[in-house]
């Protein structure tokens, strides 16, 4: 129901974008008579009456037929699943690093609240909330392509490696490595942040202290009770996030020519390529939604107190 | 006093604490002598020291800006202040436990409560995963809580202040301590549920033989629980007797202060409580303590010699001690 909210929306919102297909195929043929232009629209259906429009294009999306792309001339559907694999690993790896580093530096910031390493963290989330993420990219791209040359400048493979080998693998890391650390960066300060403040809070409470009066070590104190009740909030902020990180996602995919959706949205959008960014549009939708539960199933494993609350 | 080597006897602690406002001195020359199987009660206004007298025996003052300065904590001869923080992870739990005011937050809301007694367990018996947790649900049940097969799997959240509160006490009392520390257990639960927590430490302390410190501001509860009371004011003892003697001839201002302001429920009241008193003023910052008596500025005897140095405990009978200037009889006061 909400997917086709989605696509309804979407719909009505790119209809309202000036010029359509026959515009672009004219514009890239260096002009076409009106005469053509009509024909285009036409094979199109663009002709036809908007509501008409729109029931086809949704009954089409029920039936699992996002359209045909108008520059690549393929199925949506089937462009879209041959970019949806880099853009996950790009994503999930980047926001895994991020919550998973950035929990961890909060924890060793939270221990000691004024030592060395906490102001370290203080410092690397406000860098982390002020840089933009296309100049992390650029600086990253300058640091280890140019300056230290130990790094593949774009893509997501070199493209002479035989393709299901070991070294075809070990060389997509190679090239995921500079993409993930700059998508990384932002999420990772405020990771970092936000687990800080928050196992700083739960360090103050009671259950801490009887935990310590059990004779519990700082250790045990630390990653078993405190940190469970930490990440509560870090969950929320991850879920949320997810979605969020589509949009850096296509920054950095278009830095470093990841062949993601991000690319593949980008460069759409210029093309005036409507059915494949309705088909992204309605997978980015459908990302979220499906993250949206992980992050409700994450939840009622981490605090009992959901699980009662969804149950009763 | 008992002939018996006392099971723990705490000398002359003192404990500091650093603020942005000067230094603390939060414990000043505290100590006592707790008898194994025996209950002494520790009474005195929020502030006076009596938590953190308990969490200096446990050794758990934050450290900073706490500092124990001096002093010693003896636990059957060993002093802890002594031991290596190993060997106080060996002692808290298993030796001397303690429950807290407030049963609410005590324990931690993601794990079972049935874990939570097992932890202690695995902990200080090394027993298996199985053999903590029959453990676990033998404490409940010693506690009366009901269906204890089926709330060993519960979470707090699913429970009641009382509930929590003897979920805290069967914690405390798994590795079968020699002392427990009850930091006002009592002061957060209605008061129906305040007898049912003290009647349960009763009958778990004559089954068990634990002695008890019972930390409150409530002198009916001192009352009801304890064999010797120490009242403590501005992180000093000012007065320590027997409980009977001390509520019968309490002698210290502060002391009579504390059981005048106890409402009663007589219907003649004697005219000496007829009404209901209070203690003027509040209790001093710990940082700016002059040189005399801190409870000085809010008694009603106060003298130059109050003002100007602060008394000594002075014997005032059997077992019974108060530092109080009125009871120097060696003085010329």
């Amino acid at each position: 129901m909400l997917l086709l909210a989605v696509v309804v929306f979407n719909f009505i919102l790119l209809s309202l974008v000036p010029g359509d297909i026959a515009d672009t195929l004219a514009g890239e043929s260096g002009g076409a008579s009106q005469e053509v232009m009509d024909d285009i629209r036409r094979t199109y259906g663009l002709d036809r009456p908007f509501h008409i429009q729109l029931a086809t294009y949704v009954g089409k999306v029920i039936q699992g037929d996002l359209g045909t792309s108008y520059y690549f001339n393929m199925p949506v559907t089937e462009l879209i699943l041959g970019r949806i694999a880099p853009t996950l690993l790009l994503v999930v790896t980047a926001l895994v690093l991020a919550i998973l580093i950035g929990t961890l530096f909060g924890v060793i910031a939270s221990r000691r609240p004024n030592g060395l390493f906490s102001h370290f963290v203080t410092v690397l989330a406000l860098v982390g909330f002020a840089a933009p993420v296309f100049w992390t990219a650029f600086l990253l791209i300058v640091l280890f392509v140019a300056m230290l040359e130990i790094m593949p400048l774009s893509g997501l493979v070199d493209p002479t490696t035989p393709r299901g080998t070991l070294t075809w693998y070990l060389d997509v890391l190679h090239h995921l490595f500079l993409p993930v650390l700059s998508l990384s960066s932002i999420y990772l300060a405020s990771y970092s942040r936000l687990a800080r403040a928050s196992m700083m809070d739960v360090l103050g409470s009671d259950y801490i202290r009887t935990a310590r009066a059990k004779g519990l070590g700082e250790t045990a104190v630390t990653y078993k009770h405190a940190l469970r009740n930490a990440v509560i909030p870090v969950i929320t902020i991850a879920g949320l996030q997810f979605s969020h990180i589509f949009s850096g996602a296509v920054v950095v995919e278009t830095v470093f020519t990841w062949p993601g959706l991000g690319t593949l949205a980008f460069e759409s959008i210029l093309r005036g390529d409507t059915p494949t960014i309705m088909g992204i549009l309605f997978f980015s939708a459908m990302i979220v939604i499906v993250v949206n539960l992980l992050t409700d199933v994450t939840y009622r494993i981490v605090d009992p107190r959901i699980r009662s609350a969804r149950n009763a | 006093m008992d002939a018996a080597a006392p099971l723990l006897e705490v000398e002359d602690l003192e404990v500091e604490f650093r603020t942005r406002h000067g230094t603390a001195r939060v414990l000043d020359g505290v100590a006592l002598s707790l008898q194994p199987g025996r209950t002494l009660g520790i009474v005195g206004e929020s502030g006076c020291g009596k938590s953190m007298t308990a969490l200096s025996i446990m050794r758990l003052v934050p450290v900073p800006p706490g500092r124990i300065g001096a002093g010693a904590v003896r636990l059957k001869g060993e002093d802890l202040l002594q031991a290596s923080e190993k060997r106080m992870r060996e002692v808290r739990g298993k030796d001397i436990s303690m429950i807290f005011q407030e049963p609410m937050t005590s324990l931690n809301p993601v794990y079972s409560i049935g874990d939570q007694i097992a932890e202690t367990v695995r902990l200080h018996e090394g027993l298996s995963r199985r053999d903590s947790l029959d453990r676990a649900i033998e404490m409940l049940k010693a506690v009366h809580i009901p269906a204890a097969e089926r709330r060993v799997r519960e979470f707090p959240h699913q429970m009641s202040g009382g509930m929590r509160q003897r979920v805290m006490i069967a914690m405390a009392l798994a590795c079968r301590p020699s002392v427990l520390i009850a930091d006002e257990p009592t002061t957060a639960l209605d008061v129906t549920v305040q007898a049912q927590v003290f009647d349960l430490l009763k009958e778990l302390q004559e089954k068990t033989g634990t002695a008890i410190i019972l930390i409150s501001h409530d002198m009916g509860a001192i009352a009801e629980m304890a064999d010797r009371v120490m009242v403590m004011y501005a992180g000093r003892i000012v007065e320590e007797a027997a409980t009977d003697e001390i509520l019968e001839s309490p002698r210290h201002p502060y002391t009579r202060g504390l059981i005048s302001c106890v409402p009663h429920m007589e219907d003649e009241p004697p005219p000496e409580r007829a009404a209901l008193t209070e203690i003027p003023g509040v209790v001093p910052a710990l940082t700016d303590l002059g040189a005399g008596c801190s409870f000085a500025p809010r008694c009603a005897h106060t003298t130059d010699l109050c003002r100007r140095a602060a008394p000594q405990p002075f014997a005032v009978g059997e077992n019974h001690r108060t530092a109080c200037w009125l009871y120097d009889e060696a003085g010329a006061a």
